[in-house]
């Protein structure tokens, strides 16, 4: 299968990857915009960061150049980071708010 | 249509699925699920696209272990259901004509002659160049190039997991403050208020 | 001898002296009512400085040529090539050791006489008043003290003007005597009946003065700019100097050899023509005849204001409103004088001046007449004497016009002892006269009349038998004055006078006229006042004065019996001591026709007052018997209406210019019309404008605008600021594709 798939992708140009990871990008936009769940919303930029690492293996491909994968290895740990301390602070929110629904944070209102 | 076309577009079908698997669903579980389904069709993209170290990673920190993580905070709270009714009237609507018209331009950019016609598109690889591309993103290339291009970058990395570590242990821990209100609360109690602290002194 | 001329910075720090004790410590010296400390002090002062002055007179025996003491640098001022060097020296020589004899000693006995004159006079003020214990113990020792500090102050001043070795610093002594003047006349300016009176008399004293002063400081200028000095012996020395040289050459001439040696040549000598071109900065430039012309009649100018002369004269007889003393020491016998002193000091620029001298001579014997004739028509004992101090002045004055500098201070001297004598008689016998209307009202002999004046000769009458002492020395005064021999007005009288008949005829007859009205005058008031019989109860109940009082009179009696033998024809002792500090002095011998017919003119002019006032004396209530010749009358007893003339003449139109500028052009016009038509309303214009539409309507409504633009702006941009993390998020997205956007046209398009 291993080798199946790489061959198989021998045959796909890059622009197909990078198409794909525009329409995963859109859609986590999407789920920020839409999403009231905290949770959600972190999710959502998971997966728009996916988005970019998948454009960014793609182009190093195609570049033949391993600094993009290297920049994934990155992006993954400060995503990883990143959710560490989001989720810290959705817990931290959630004793004092009771909620996580982002709607019910408002009070920086002008 | 060549077989590598016809799986690309299959998992690329599952891929964007379950990414709007995830916006749509209600129940913020499934919604992980979804998200969970996603990465793995994500790392299975890696291997095709010669980064086998980077799909293993993928399934094991993002499949793995981010998304047992959100699991488990989304269990730990409860908050699995919140509806999806909006009541910022515009925000839903708006959002999908910004989204839309933001894959638009950008689909328009990556395929406007200027700057299509520069992206290297890789003819058919032969078998020969398949061969001499083998190394090409194996776990031991990455960690050359991770260990000698990138050490610092990569030692800043540690740290900033190291400070997101303490920063996630002093965000959910609220003992330090009960308990001080604890010793407070006695402090007020007894018989003479300036016994306490120099008592405990 | 030369140590001895050291002392005479002493003779102003003694007066000065006691100014600063009697400001300072007057009142202390005074414990209780009847206390003469100040007093005292400030006569023990006043002779310490006669005795200065008789101390130099002796130093001068071995040096008559004089000398000057430097004390200190006054002023000195470097400009261009001119140098303005006024040191403040002391000039000592015979005519100033002279006036400092005659101010120091009379000065002397007048402060002593003073003592007790004002204690009376003060006490005359608390009775009006109606002050009691402790105000009128406190008013008393104020104004006494006051009034001796004054006094010290003008000795003091007297003494700088005449020992000036400058004449600016003359200038100074001029100007603070003219302050004591106007201080002392005005001495009971709050006086409750007279008290506007006395102040404005003292205004009229300093006013007219000031007309003199203007003059004698355009002389100075004048002198400064001809010779380049103001002290006198280089500004002398100069002048002669200049009668040959061009003024370049001369003004570094220093006083000296240059006077002396010229001293014999110009002697007596008609002046000719000085054609010396004389540059007057940026005036322009004259021939030295014309500017020391000019210097002389400024000088004769200032003479006129300081010693009373036409048309100056109008101050002196309202001076009398000062307190005796004042009178008779200010008015009478030293500040007067300082014009013949001034002018007898620069009588080298008059003998360089014809025109001048005669000038004054003609002023001076106007003057004369004038006051003369107007004394004889006057009731008041004061203004009698104030006339005839005029008088005096005027024949002195025409002495020194003449070049009888001799006969002018020798007429000065003696005039200072009789007529110091009798301002102070007459004190004495206004005291003796409030004394009797104070003894007449308290015992209810009636005529306690409201307009009692105790000055007006009509209420005397009588009083030799009163006031035996007064009487006698008043007489003695008197016959001084007239110029009967051989009393001391006799022999410097018909000095002026024989000097007159040698130079200028018109100035005899009329000095000789106002010789025979001089002893009309004095008889009428000798007669008026003391013979008869009493005719107020005041008079009846006169009483002698103190001997503090009547000691003075005594020694100034004495005084005026032998003051001829100053300068005795045949001896001229005065004028060999005078020849060495005036150069141009000259002295005619005795003439016995012109001695008999002033003789003659005053016994008859005695007599005739004898005829119209002792013969059949005049009673209570009956009209002067001068009165008959009518208005010739009153028009005397109205000063020729010169008061009349100068209101009309000078203050009418000057008050109608003052009301003019003041109301017309100060007030109406610039007040009214430029400040407030002009200047105010424009202001206001301006101001409304720039304040409502422009100020308020434009700078505020855009300032406001802009406010309010920014806080409705922001109440409708706030209403962005929502608080959803989702509405940033949206702004967020929006914004990427705004920004995709404008790429995608950028670079592709």
């Amino acid at each position: 299968m291993f080798t199946e798939l790489q061959e198989a992708n021998f045959l796909v140009p890059t622009s197909y990857y990078v198409i794909l990871s525009a329409v995963l990008f859109t859609i986590g936009v999407a789920g920020v915009l839409i999403r009231r769940n905290a949770i959600l919303i972190f999710m959502s930029i998971e997966l728009m960061l996916n988005a970019a690492n998948l454009a960014f293996v793609a182009f190093a491909r195609a570049f033949q150049d391993l600094s993009g994968q290297v920049f994934v290895f990155f992006v993954m740990t400060v995503a990883a980071s990143e959710v560490a301390v989001g989720l810290a602070l959705i817990v931290a929110i959630f004793r004092s708010r009771k909620s996580i629904d982002i709607d019910e944070l408002h009070s920086m209102e002008g | 249509m060549t077989p590598g076309t016809v799986l690309f577009l299959i998992l690329a079908l599952i891929a964007v699925a379950s990414a709007i698997g995830m916006l749509t669903s209600a129940n913020a579980v499934h919604a992980a699920l979804f998200l969970v389904i996603n990465f793995f069709c994500i790392a299975l993209f890696y291997l095709g696209l010669h980064a086998p170290f980077l799909a293993m990673v993928q399934i094991t920190v993002y499949a793995g272990a981010i998304m047992v993580l959100f699991l488990f905070v989304i269990m730990l709270l409860g908050a699995e259901r919140i509806s999806l009714g909006s009541t910022l009237r515009w925000q839903g609507p708006l959002a999908i004509v910004l989204v839309v018209l933001l894959l638009g331009v950008t689909i328009f950019i990556l395929f406007s002659p200027q700057i299509g016609s520069q992206m290297p598109v890789p003819e058919v690889w032969t078998a020969a160049q398949a061969a001499g591309d083998a190394e090409f993103g194996s776990p031991a290339s990455v960690g050359l190039v991770l260990f000698e291009r990138y050490l610092l970058p990569f030692q800043m990395v540690g740290i900033l997991l190291l400070v997101a570590m303490i920063g996630a242990v002093v965000l959910t821990r609220d003992e330090l403050k009960t308990g001080r209100k604890r010793r407070e609360a006695q402090t007020a109690v007894s018989p003479d208020g300036q016994t306490g602290e120099v008592g405990e002194a | 001898m030369d140590s001895l001329f050291a002392l005479i910075p002493l003779i102003i720090v003694f007066p000065f002296s006691g100014v600063v004790i009697g400001v300072f410590f007057g009142r202390r010296l005074m414990p209780h009512k009847d206390s003469i400390g100040p007093g005292l002090v400030a006569s023990i002062l006043a002779g310490a400085s006669f005795v200065i002055a008789v101390l130099m007179f002796i130093a001068l025996q071995g040096h008559p040529e004089g000398v000057e003491v430097p004390l200190a640098t006054w002023m000195n001022i470097t400009a261009g090539d001119r140098v303005l060097d006024i040191p403040w020296t002391f000039k000592i020589d015979t005519l100033s050791s002279v006036m400092m004899l005659v101010v120091a000693g009379v000065g002397t006995l007048i402060h002593i006489y003073a003592i007790g004159y004002m204690q009376g006079d003060i006490d005359e003020q608390i009775a009006k008043r109606g002050f009691e214990g402790d105000e009128a113990f406190d008013f008393k020792r104020r104004r006494y003290s006051k009034f001796f500090t004054f006094f010290n102050l003008f000795l003091g001043s007297m003494l700088v003007l005449v020992t000036a070795n400058n004449y600016l610093m003359m200038f100074v002594g001029w100007e603070l005597v003219g302050l004591c003047s106007y201080l002392l006349i005005g001495f009971w300016f709050d006086d409750p009946v007279k008290g506007v009176y006395n102040s404005e008399s003292g205004k009229k004293a300093f006013i007219v003065n000031r007309i003199g002063d203007f003059g004698m400081l355009i002389a100075i200028m004048l002198i400064f700019w001809t010779f380049g000095t103001v002290q006198f012996d280089d500004v002398f020395a100069r002048a002669e100097c200049m009668q040959a040289e061009s003024q370049e050459a001369c003004l570094t001439v220093s006083a000296g050899e240059a006077v002396h040696e010229e001293a014999e040549g110009e002697h007596g000598e008609a002046a000719r023509p000085y054609l010396t071109p004389v540059a007057l900065g940026k005036i322009g430039t004259v021939t030295l005849g014309v500017v020391v012309t000019i210097i002389t009649l400024c000088l004769l100018l200032g003479a006129t204001g300081k010693s009373a002369q036409i048309p100056l004269f109008v101050w002196l007889p309202d001076a009398m409103a000062g307190p005796t003393p004042v009178s008779a020491l200010i008015h009478a016998a030293t500040m007067v004088t300082a014009g013949i002193y001034m002018i007898t000091r620069s009588n080298v620029l008059y003998a360089m001046a014809p025109i001048s001298g005669t000038a004054v001579a003609i002023v001076g014997a106007a003057t004369a007449l004038v006051a003369g004739t107007i004394a004889v028509a006057q009731f008041d004992i004061k203004r009698v004497l104030a006339y005839s101090t005029i008088s005096q002045l005027g024949f002195m004055i025409a002495a020194v016009g003449l070049g009888g500098y001799v006969a002018g201070i020798f007429h000065l001297a003696t005039h200072a002892f009789f007529k110091a004598l009798l301002f102070l008689s007459a004190g004495s016998v206004i005291h003796g006269m409030e004394h009797g209307h104070h003894h007449a009202a308290h015992h209810g002999h009636g005529g306690d009349d409201p307009d009692f004046d105790p000055q007006d000769m009509r209420y005397m009458g009588g009083l030799k038998d009163k006031m035996p002492i007064t009487t006698w020395v008043y007489i003695i005064g008197s016959l001084a004055l007239a110029g009967i021999p051989p009393l001391a007005g006799f022999w410097s009288k018909d000095e002026i006078l024989l000097d007159a008949s040698l130079n200028n005829q018109l100035v005899y007859v009329l000095l000789s006229i106002s010789a025979f009205f001089t002893a009309f005058y004095m008889g009428r008031q000798v007669f008026m006042v003391f013979f008869g019989r009493a005719r107020t109860e005041a008079a009846d109940h006169a009483v002698e004065s103190k001997p503090m009082m009547t000691t003075p009179l005594i020694i100034l009696a004495a005084l005026s019996v032998l003051g001829g033998l100053l300068n005795l024809p045949g001896l001229h002792s005065l004028a060999h001591w005078l020849e060495h500090s005036v150069a141009h002095a000259h002295t005619a011998e005795f003439n016995i026709s012109i001695a008999a017919i002033s003789t003659l003119l005053g016994l008859i002019a005695i007599g005739l007052s004898w005829l119209l006032y002792g013969r059949k004396p005049v009673e209570a209530g009956q009209a002067d018997p001068l009165r008959s010749t009518g208005p010739v009358f009153t028009f005397l007893n109205r000063k020729w209406y010169w008061d009349e003339l100068y209101d009309t003449v000078f203050i009418k139109p000057y008050v109608w210019l003052g009301e003019f500028l003041a109301v017309t052009i100060d007030w109406k016009f610039w007040h009214d019309f430029v400040h407030d038509r002009i200047i105010g309303d424009a202001f206001r214009g301006w101001g409304a404008i720039l304040s409502q539409p422009i100020d308020q309507g434009v700078v505020d409504g855009a300032v406001n605008g802009i406010a309010q633009l920014v806080d409705g702006s922001s109440q409708e941009l706030r209403k962005t600021q929502t608080g959803y993390v989702r509405n940033y998020a949206l702004a967020v997205a929006l914004g990427v594709v705004l920004v995709l956007g404008f790429l995608a046209f950028r670079f592709l398009m």
